[in-house]
C-alpha cells in the first residue's frame, strides 16, 4: 500500500516535471551593469540606467522603439486640440501587475507625483501644465504656452498606479538625498512587459515576464526571467561575461573590448552614444565651497573657465583614456541630434601656455586650489578622465584634489538641493533627443523668478528650469531663446534659434564639453538584442536561443 | 659592541642560513630604495603636474615601444611604474611600520597590565582579546576603516587616509602582542627579583616597565617582525579593495588594484611589477621573522 502510493507520487512528480519542462521553456537573461540600482522608484533619479531599467517594468504614455522612434504605449493615440491643449486617448483593458486597471486617474496622479517635492524628473511636465481627466480613458494636457514637443520627453515618464501608491503610502516620491525610503523603493507595480520578483540593492534584482502584458500579441522577446547583477569592477564584469556568468554586460571598458570581440562566445556591440561628457563649474557662489581663494569665486571669471578649457588636452584623453572610442565635442549635445553644421562650433585649442596666461590675466598667476567631484562607476572611464584632467590642470598651476566615488554617493552630493560641489564631471543625454532639453536642463537659469538669487537655498526644491545646471550658469538671453524654441513650430526658425542659443552659451563658456562616448555592450552568442543609442537596455527586444 | 654582535649565537645562526641572508638583503634593498625614493626615482608620481597622459600605457624597455624614461613601463595615467613602485612601497612600509608600532604599544601595555595585575582586569582584557581573535584581522581592519571613514569628513579623507589605516591595522593586531606579553609577564611576576622589587616598595608601574618588560622583549620582537609582513599585506588588501590610500598617492595595493583593470587587455606590467614587489617584500620579512623566532627559541637550538 505504502509502496504503491510512493510509486504513484513519483510518477506524478515525474510527469509534472516533464510536462513543465516541455511546455514552459525557461529563457533566462542575466546581465550586469557597472553601477547599482539604488531604488525602484521611477521618479527618484533622472539617470539613464535608472530610468532604462524601470522602463522594463513601468511604461509611459509613449515609448521609444529600438531606433528611438516614438511609439504609442499606454496612450493609444493623441491629438492636438488647440496649440495649448493636447488630448491623449488611453489604451483600454491595460492592467497593472497587481491586477488593478489602468485609468486616467493614474495619469493625473503620476503627473502630480512626478512634479512633487523630491522628484528628480520634474522637467517631464512643466509646473504650470494642467492635467485634466475627461473620462476614464481620456486625459487633456493644457499648457500655458504652445508646446509642440510635449510628449517627446515622456519616453521615461512612467505611469504609476494611484490606488497602489495610496494603499502603500508611496504617494510622494523618494527623495534622492537622505535615507528615507518609501514602499516604491523596493517594490514596483507597473504595466510593463516584466514584473519585479525581488530586489536587493547592490546584490541582484530579478524580474519575470508579465503574461498579461497588453502588447503580448506583438511581442518580440522570448525572455521569461531577467536577473540583473551590479558588478563594479571592470575586470570582474568582463570576466563574468567571458566565463558565461552573465549573458550581457555593459559598459565594457575600452581596454577590454578587443578581448571580448576576439572571444568565440562573445561579441562587442559598439555604437555612437548620444551622451555628452562635460566639465562644469560653480559660477554662482560668491566663494567656492572647496578652494583656497577667499572672498571671490574664480569661476565667475570667463577667462578662468577658458583657461580650464584650453588646459585640457582632449586628443590625449581620446587616444589614451578612451582608446579612440570617443568623439571630442564643442557642443553640449551629440551633433547628430541637431541640424547644426559640423564646423559651425569648434573647440578651443589645447594650449597650456595660453591657459597660464589667461589665469595670470584673471589674477591667478600662480593658479589656485579647488576640488573636483567625479563619479567612478557611471561613465566610460570616468575616474581616469578626471585624473587626467587633474594632472593637466596641475601643469598650468591649478591644484585640484579629486574625490571620485560611486554614483550612489556622487549624485546626492552634487545634485540639487545639496549642490556640494565646485568643479565636476557629468554626462548628459537629452531624454527627448532634442536640444530644448539640453538648454532647459543644463543652461536654464535655476531661480524661481527673475529677481531671485540663482540657486537660492530656500527655493532649491522648486527649481524646474536649470535643475541640472549645477554651476548656476545664467544668461537671460539663452533663457528667452529656450522659451521660444519650445513653442516654435517652424523647423527652420527653430533650428536657427537653437544654433543662436548654443552660440551664446558656448561664447560664455558655460561648460567645457569633452566628448561623446561610445556605447560598448558585451553580448554572449545566442542572445539577440537591440542596442539603443540612448544606452537604455530594453529587454522586450531580447531573443534568447 | 660590534664584536659582541659578531660573536653572538644569533649572528652565527644568521650566517648559517643562506635563505635568511637572502631575505635580509632583499628587505634592506627594498627598504633602502623606499627611503631613498625621491633621490633614485625618475619622476614624482604623487605630483599630478609631472604626469603626461600621452605617455600612458608604455611597455617596459625590453619591449618594442619601451623607452628609457619609463624603464618598467607606465600606467594608465602616464605614471612611471618604477617610480610608482618606489613611492608605493614607501607608503606600504610606512603604514606597516607605524601600525605595528601602534599595535605593539597597545598590545604590550595591555598585556603587561593584564599579566601583572591579574584578576578582573585580566579577565576583561583577555575576553575582549578572545572575542577579537575569533574574527579574521582583515575583517576587523575593514570594520574599523569603514567606521572611521564615516566619522571623518569627506574632504579630509585623503589627508587622513594613512592615519586611518594605521589605526585600523594596528587595532586588528594588538591581541597577539597582548597574549604573548601576558603569558611571559605571569611567569616573571612570581620570580624572586620581582618579589624583591615589590618588597622594597617599587611602585607596580615601575616594576612592569623596568623589571618585567625587558625580560619579555624577545617574543615581542618576533611577533613584531611577522606582524610587519601581515600589516603590509593588510594595507595592500585594503587599498586593493579601494578603502586604503587614494589613487593619487598609490601604495603597492592601490597600484595592483589599478593594474587589475588592465589584466585582460595585455598591459600586464601595471599589475605584475607592484605585485612582485609586494610578494618579495612580504616573503622576505616573513622569512626574517621565522628565522628570528627560531634563533631566539632556546628549545630549538
Amino acid at each position: 500500500m505504502r509502496l504503491k502510493s510512493l510509486l504513484m507520487a513519483t510518477a506524478l512528480g515525474l510527469g509534472l516535471g516533464l510536462g513543465l519542462g516541455g511546455g514552459l521553456q525557461a529563457k533566462e537573461l542575466k546581465f550586469a551593469f557597472q553601477g547599482t540600482l539604488n531604488s525602484l522608484d521611477p521618479y527618484n533619479l533622472n539617470e539613464t540606467f535608472h530610468l532604462g531599467f524601470q522602463g522594463n517594468i513601468y511604461e509611459g504614455l509613449i515609448r521609444r522603439g529600438a531606433d528611438l522612434t516614438i511609439e504609442p504605449a499606454l496612450a493609444e493615440r493623441w491629438e492636438v486640440m488647440e496649440p495649448t491643449r493636447w488630448r491623449f486617448h488611453l489604451r483600454k483593458g491595460v492592467k497593472f501587475h497587481d491586477g488593478s486597471p489602468f485609468t486616467a486617474d493614474d495619469v493625473v496622479f503620476s503627473a502630480d507625483r512626478s512634479r512633487a517635492e523630491g522628484s528628480d524628473v520634474k522637467t517631464r511636465i512643466a509646473a504650470d501644465t494642467k492635467v485634466v481627466k475627461i473620462d476614464d480613458h481620456t486625459v487633456d494636457f493644457i499648457t500655458s504656452k504652445p508646446n509642440p514637443i510635449i510628449h517627446v520627453e515622456w519616453g521615461t515618464w512612467y505611469i504609476m498606479s494611484k490606488a497602489w501608491a495610496e494603499k502603500n503610502n508611496a504617494v510622494s516620491p523618494q527623495k534622492l538625498s537622505g535615507n528615507e525610503e518609501n514602499f516604491a523603493t523596493r517594490h514596483a507595480n507597473g504595466t510593463g512587459p516584466f514584473k519585479l520578483v525581488s530586489h536587493e540593492s547592490g546584490v541582484k534584482t530579478v524580474a519575470e515576464v508579465n503574461p498579461d502584458w497588453w502588447d503580448n500579441p506583438n511581442k518580440e522577446h522570448n525572455v521569461t526571467k531577467v536577473t540583473f547583477t551590479p558588478i563594479g569592477s571592470d575586470a570582474t564584469r568582463v570576466a563574468a561575461l567571458l566565463s558565461g556568468q552573465v549573458d550581457m554586460a555593459f559598459p565594457i571598458p575600452v581596454q577590454d573590448q578587443k578581448r571580448v570581440a576576439g572571444n568565440a562566445d562573445t561579441r562587442m556591440l559598439i555604437g555612437p552614444e548620444l551622451r555628452t561628457i562635460f566639465l562644469g563649474f560653480d559660477q554662482y557662489s560668491d566663494e567656492l565651497i572647496y578652494g583656497n581663494v577667499k572672498g571671490k569665486n574664480p569661476f565667475k571669471d570667463k577667462r578662468v573657465r577658458q583657461a580650464f578649457y584650453q588646459a585640457v588636452d582632449i586628443e590625449a584623453i581620446k587616444k589614451k583614456v578612451m582608446r579612440g572610442l570617443s568623439e571630442p565635442s564643442a557642443l553640449m549635445i551629440a551633433p547628430s541630434l541637431t541640424a547644426i553644421k559640423d564646423d559651425r562650433f569648434k573647440r578651443h585649442a589645447y594650449d597650456p601656455a595660453k591657459a597660464k596666461a589667461l589665469l595670470a590675466e584673471a589674477g591667478y598667476p600662480n593658479g589656485f586650489e579647488t576640488a573636483m567631484d567625479c563619479p567612478n562607476d557611471r561613465y566610460v572611464n570616468d575616474e581616469a578622465i578626471c585624473q587626467a584632467v587633474v594632472s593637466m590642470l596641475a601643469k598650468v598651476g591649478v591644484k585640484i584634489s579629486l574625490l571620485a566615488q560611486p554614483k550612489a554617493k556622487y549624485f546626492p552630493k552634487v545634485l540639487a538641493p545639496n549642490l556640494d560641489v565646485s568643479f565636476y564631471l557629468l554626462g548628459w543625454t537629452p531624454g527627448s533627443l532634442d536640444s530644448w532639453n539640453v538648454l532647459h536642463n543644463l543652461h536654464g537659469c535655476p531661480r524661481v523668478s527673475d529677481s531671485a538669487a540663482v540657486w537660492n537655498k530656500a527655493d532649491r526644491d522648486k527649481i524646474g528650469r536649470g535643475k541640472f545646471n549645477l554651476g548656476g550658469y545664467c544668461n537671460p538671453e539663452v533663457d528667452a531663446l529656450t522659451d521660444q524654441i519650445l513653442s516654435e513650430t517652424d523647423p527652420g526658425k527653430r533650428n536657427a534659434m537653437i544654433e543662436a542659443a548654443y552660440a551664446k552659451s558656448i561664447g560664455d563658456i558655460a561648460y567645457v564639453p569633452l566628448h561623446q562616448q561610445a556605447l560598448a555592450w558585451g553580448v554572449r552568442g545566442g542572445i539577440e538584442l537591440a542596442q539603443r543609442a540612448d544606452n537604455q537596455f530594453a529587454w522586450r527586444h531580447v531573443q534568447v536561443k | 659592541m660590534l664584536d659582541r654582535i659578531l660573536d653572538s649565537d644569533i649572528w652565527y645562526s644568521f650566517r648559517q642560513s643562506k635563505v635568511t641572508m637572502t631575505a635580509a638583503v632583499v628587505t634592506v634593498l627594498l627598504m633602502a630604495s623606499a627611503v631613498l625614493a625621491p633621490l633614485i626615482s625618475l619622476q614624482n608620481p604623487f605630483d599630478p603636474a609631472s604626469l603626461d597622459l600621452l605617455d600612458a600605457f608604455l611597455p617596459p624597455i625590453w619591449q618594442d615601444e619601451g623607452v628609457w624614461t619609463y624603464p618598467l613601463g607606465s600606467d594608465d595615467q602616464g605614471r612611471d611604474m618604477y617610480s610608482a613602485i618606489l613611492y608605493g612601497s614607501r607608503v606600504s612600509l610606512l603604514v606597516g611600520f607605524a601600525s605595528v608600532v601602534f599595535a605593539m604599544i597597545l598590545g604590550v601595555g595591555l598585556g603587561l597590565i593584564s599579566g601583572y595585575v591579574g584578576g578582573a582586569v585580566d579577565a576583561v582584557i583577555m575576553r575582549v582579546a578572545d572575542v577579537q581573535i575569533s574574527f579574521p584581522s582583515i575583517l576587523i581592519a575593514l570594520l574599523i576603516d569603514g567606521v572611521m571613514r564615516g566619522i571623518v569628513p569627506k574632504d579630509q579623507h585623503d589627508q587622513l587616509a594613512v592615519y586611518v589605516l594605521v589605526v585600523a591595522i594596528g587595532l586588528s593586531q594588538w591581541v597577539q602582542f597582548a597574549r604573548t606579553v601576558r603569558g611571559s609577564t605571569m611567569v616573571e611576576r612570581n620570580k624572586e627579583y620581582v618579589q624583591a622589587a615589590r618588597v622594597i616598595g617599587v611602585p607596580p608601574f615601575l616594576i612592569m616597565l623596568r623589571h618585567v618588560l625587558p625580560n619579555v622583549t624577545g617574543p615581542v620582537l618576533v611577533i613584531a617582525t611577522i606582524g610587519l609582513a601581515v600589516a603590509i599585506l593588510t594595507e595592500a588588501t585594503l587599498s586593493f579593495l579601494g578603502v586604503g590610500v587614494p589613487p593619487t598617492e598609490p601604495s603597492l595595493g592601490t597600484l595592483i588594484r589599478i593594474g587589475n583593470d588592465f589584466l585582460f587587455s595585455g598591459e600586464w606590467w601595471i599589475v605584475i611589477f607592484p605585485g612582485f614587489t609586494l610578494a618579495a617584500l612580504v616573503l622576505a620579512v616573513n622569512l626574517l621573522g621565522d628565522w628570528l623566532r627560531d634563533a631566539l627559541n632556546p628549545k630549538l637550538r
